[in-house]
């Protein structure tokens, strides 16, 4: 049964190992995955505690459905407190490292302490044991799990790492696993890079009994059927995430040379069509890969088609990598992307703080706040390839005064390069914004803003915003499961009723992230896909628990508070624009100046944004500072926490 | 159409090493998801993004059944497939090391061989693979559909020479 797997504690400075189960009524509290993991943070961290010291505990964890008969619960998610931010530290990737943790038996790992010396973790069927890394430290990511397959002799073992990055502590170094699925954000491959931990190696063949698998299987095939159909998940499956990014570019959604322009322009090299091309020129036609159990197969595979580089393999790019090599370096050249991509998967570092901290680098060389003395001669201005290739390799082996300061992060780095610099840094919370522009768009603009991890767009996004649909349709996913009648708007470029949508996708992101499923599963870029009413049959037919659609989103509110309360705890305050719920001043300040007619001259309203961030405060029962109000604590069972029920 | 013909037909370079085929053909039969209890596995060589699905080729002159000492494999005419008796079968395991495809399994919770049994003519791993990576077809037919294939890349080949010449 899923419900059999457990929980180790795995202590790596006295070699300590205690497994326990995971209590039903925790599951019915918290689920699994990310909930879960950000209940046994809350609970095993203290407060202010150092990111990079041993008493930060590094979770791992596969959501509750991982491995069963439910569509692709392949996501593996890592939290610890982050190294670049201090505050809630969340990575969430595919591949098939998770579901071998499942057959190895289990859900969750929270790994304290630091090893002596380098070590890695093997799972095997029950068995956890910490090895020797010393052959292995030093490696990248994939010669990294192919060392560890060889020395283990199974071929079949699948492994979560890290890279150079990571033991160099680069404070957004990424946990990796297969060739390019990455939990990129908030630097847990620096937390694993402290602890010596260079991988968590996994290898299992234990049944996970389906409660009821005739009909799993058939609502399986629904579910895929459904999934597959939607026209999104079609063009993702042909063209991978790339389309998105030449869909958000050519109405001016895509931060461009740091947060100058709103728009890429000369960028036919690296539209999605383009990429494709690559791709099939190198891999054929049937070029397309996807992560466990998954029939949206959205994953590319290219060679590297030109330079230094020539045929070298790798997955992607996805359109986190056209957006942090191409456009906000103002370098939209493929051989650009490609490479930029295959050196972030190898050296195992983020590529959405990777390119925006080296954009924003270019702007303060442009500025004159740094200069060529600084970067030991390299001409760091925007449109320079090399410039953008160098730096990669500079902040991985922390090389040089600025790419030393950068791989510390954009706040500590904003300290060392002084004078106006923190007011060019396109963060919040300490991590900088993927490569999306949100000045026309004032749901996405809140919802980089309130983002549990910092700026993101995969924790409350709502992006179906940009499809303008009918009100009635809006209406019709955003009154489920718990009834809303406020304001909503088809209108992207509107205020009115985007809190409440940022509220929903914000439990409904949850709410996948703790069953183990990927997003493009779910009302993320496809309106018409799963969620809360569909889950609790999946969760039914698989593990024999039920749940009301309504059960699942308490579930999920409450997991997403239990991420509040953290994050309160180490310091998170509302107009803070290092801790807080606050976007750069640029968004206020600066007009777009590319783009659709709509959106030329816009940018955010301050005043209304404000009024946005009260209202979200209000449906998640917050005080106007950000605090949750006793009655919402009781509401959802939180009042005494840390309860440390597990 | 009639089954007594029909074959598992595995066009490598379609499959997008998801595994999803390995998740249902377990559940389907066991009722547990456990790759290790899949009759079909996907094979991967990650660094040069290959995967190649192995099952159980159902052979006209099955090494498997002619290895077994206790007679316990046999061809099942009208489904088109090789299969075990566990009657008979005395767990000895000599199928499992002649099959030249690693077809055969043993699965060592329930101590027993097993193999494809094309789910009694509707193969799951069939009908869950979105992109056809495995199919099930007329034996008659998967030559030419081979032929079809390899004309369709040749034809796309001189399409593209044609075009730069042009």
């Amino acid at each position: 049964m899923a419900l059999d797997r457990k929980i180790a504690y795995i202590n790596l400075t006295t070699g300590e190992v205690e497994v326990k189960p995971i209590p039903l009524d925790v599951r019915r509290k918290f689920l699994g995955g990310r909930g879960l993991d950000a209940y046994l943070l809350l609970n095993h961290s203290e407060k202010g505690c150092d990111p990079l010291g041993p008493d930060n505990p590094l979770i791992v964890s596969g959501g509750i459905l991982t491995a069963t008969c439910a569509s692709a619960t392949a996501r593996t998610h890592v939290m610890a407190k982050s190294p670049l931010t201090g505050l809630l530290g969340s990575c969430n990737m595919g591949g098939f490292f998770a579901p071998e943790m499942a057959w190895a038996g289990f859900h969750h790992l929270v790994i304290k302490g630091k090893a002596e010396k380098p070590c890695y973790i093997y799972i095997h069927n029950g068995e956890i044991e910490i090895r020797d890394a010393k052959n292995i430290w030093g490696k990248t990511t994939t010669d990294t799990q192919w060392a560890i397959r060889d020395e283990l002799n199974d071929q079949e073992v699948k492994a979560l790492v890290i890279g150079p990055a990571g033991e160099n502590l680069v404070t957004f170094a990424n946990v990796m696993t297969g060739i390019k699925n990455a939990g990129g954000r908030t630097g847990m491959g620096a937390v694993m890079g402290s602890k010596n931990l260079k991988a968590v190696a996994c290898r299992g063949t234990m049944d996970i009994n389906i409660a009821h698998p005739v009909e799993a299987l058939e609502y399986n095939k629904r579910f895929i059927d459904q999934i597959t159909s939607a026209k999104v998940n079609k063009t993702q499956g042909t063209l991978g995430t790339p389309f998105i990014w030449g869909a958000t570019n050519s109405w001016g959604g895509v931060r461009t040379r740091n947060f100058q322009y709103n728009q890429c322009e000369y960028a036919d090299d690296i539209e999605p069509e383009a990429i494709d091309e690559i791709c099939e020129d190198t891999m054929g036609p049937y070029h397309m890969s996807g992560c466990f159990g998954c029939q949206v197969h959205c994953r590319a595979q290219y060679r590297i088609p030109s330079g230094p580089l020539k045929g070298r393999y790798d997955e992607g790019p996805e359109y986190t990598s056209q957006g942090a090599f191409g456009a906000e370096t103002d370098t939209p050249r493929a051989e650009t992307v490609l490479v930029g991509n295959h050196l972030v998967d190898q050296y195992g570092m983020d590529n959405l703080e990777t390119g925006s901290l080296i954009s924003w680098a270019m702007e303060l060389y442009e500025e004159g706040i740094i200069t060529s003395k600084d970067t030991d001669g390299l001409d760091l201005r925007f449109g320079n390839d090399e410039a953008v290739l160098e730096m990669i390799e500079r902040i991985c082996f922390r090389k040089g005064k600025v790419a030393d300061a950068l791989a510390n992060g954009g706040i500590p780095a904003s300290k060392t390069f002084g004078q106006n610099s923190f007011d060019y840094l396109i963060q919040v919370k300490g991590m900088s914004n993927l490569h999306s522009d949100e000045r026309a768009t004032p749901a996405l603009a809140l919802n980089i803003a309130t983002s549990s991890r910092g700026s993101d767009h995969l924790r409350s996004r709502p992006a179906i915003d940009l499809y303008h649909l009918p009100e009635k349709v809006l209406r019709k996913i955003y009154s489920s499961p718990i009834p809303y009648d406020g304001p909503l708007s088809s209108e992207h470029t509107e205020y009115i009723g985007k809190a409440w949508q940022v509220f929903w996708q914000e439990n409904c992101y949850m709410g996948v992230d703790c069953l183990g499923i990927c997003k493009y599963h779910t009302t993320f870029l496809g309106a018409t896909l799963p969620n809360f009413e569909d889950w609790p049959k999946v969760l039914y037919y698989n593990t024999g628990l039920e749940f009301t659609p309504e059960e699942l989103w308490d579930i999920a509110e409450r997991c997403n508070m239990v991420e509040r309360l953290f994050n309160l705890r180490e310091g998170l305050s509302r107009e803070d624009l290092e801790k807080g719920d606050m976007i750069n001043h640029r968004y206020f300040d600066e007009p777009c100046r590319r783009g659709a007619p709509d959106v030329v001259g816009l940018m955010i309203d301050k005043e209304k944004f404000t009024v946005m961030i009260d209202e979200f405060y209000e449906h998640k029962g917050l005080d106007k500072k950000g605090k949750p109000k006793a009655k919402t604590l009781k509401r959802l069972g939180l009042q005494n926490e840390p309860s440390h029920m597990l | 159409m009639e089954t007594k013909d029909k074959v598992l037909m595995i066009n490598p370079e379609k499959c997008t090493g998801c595994r999803l085929c390995e998740l249902v053909c377990a559940v389907k039969h066991d009722g547990s998801s456990n790759p290790a209890r899949s009759r079909i596995r996907v094979m991967k060589w990650e660094m040069d993004g290959v995967y190649i699905p192995m099952a159980c080729q159902q052979c006209q002159d099955a090494p498997c059944m002619g290895v077994c000492p206790a007679n316990a494999i046999s061809r099942n005419d009208d489904l088109n497939k090789i299969e075990i008796d566990y009657d008979k079968c005395i767990g000895c395991r000599s199928c499992v090391a002649v099959c030249p495809f690693g077809a055969m399994g043993f699965n060592s919770i329930d101590r027993k061989v097993f193999k494809c049994d094309l789910c009694d003519g509707d193969p799951q791993c069939v009908r869950f693979c979105e992109v056809q990576a495995v199919e099930y077809v007329d034996a008659d037919d998967v030559a030419i559909l081979k032929k079809q294939e390899a004309a369709a890349k040749l034809h796309a080949t001189s399409h593209k020479v044609a075009l730069k010449e042009a």
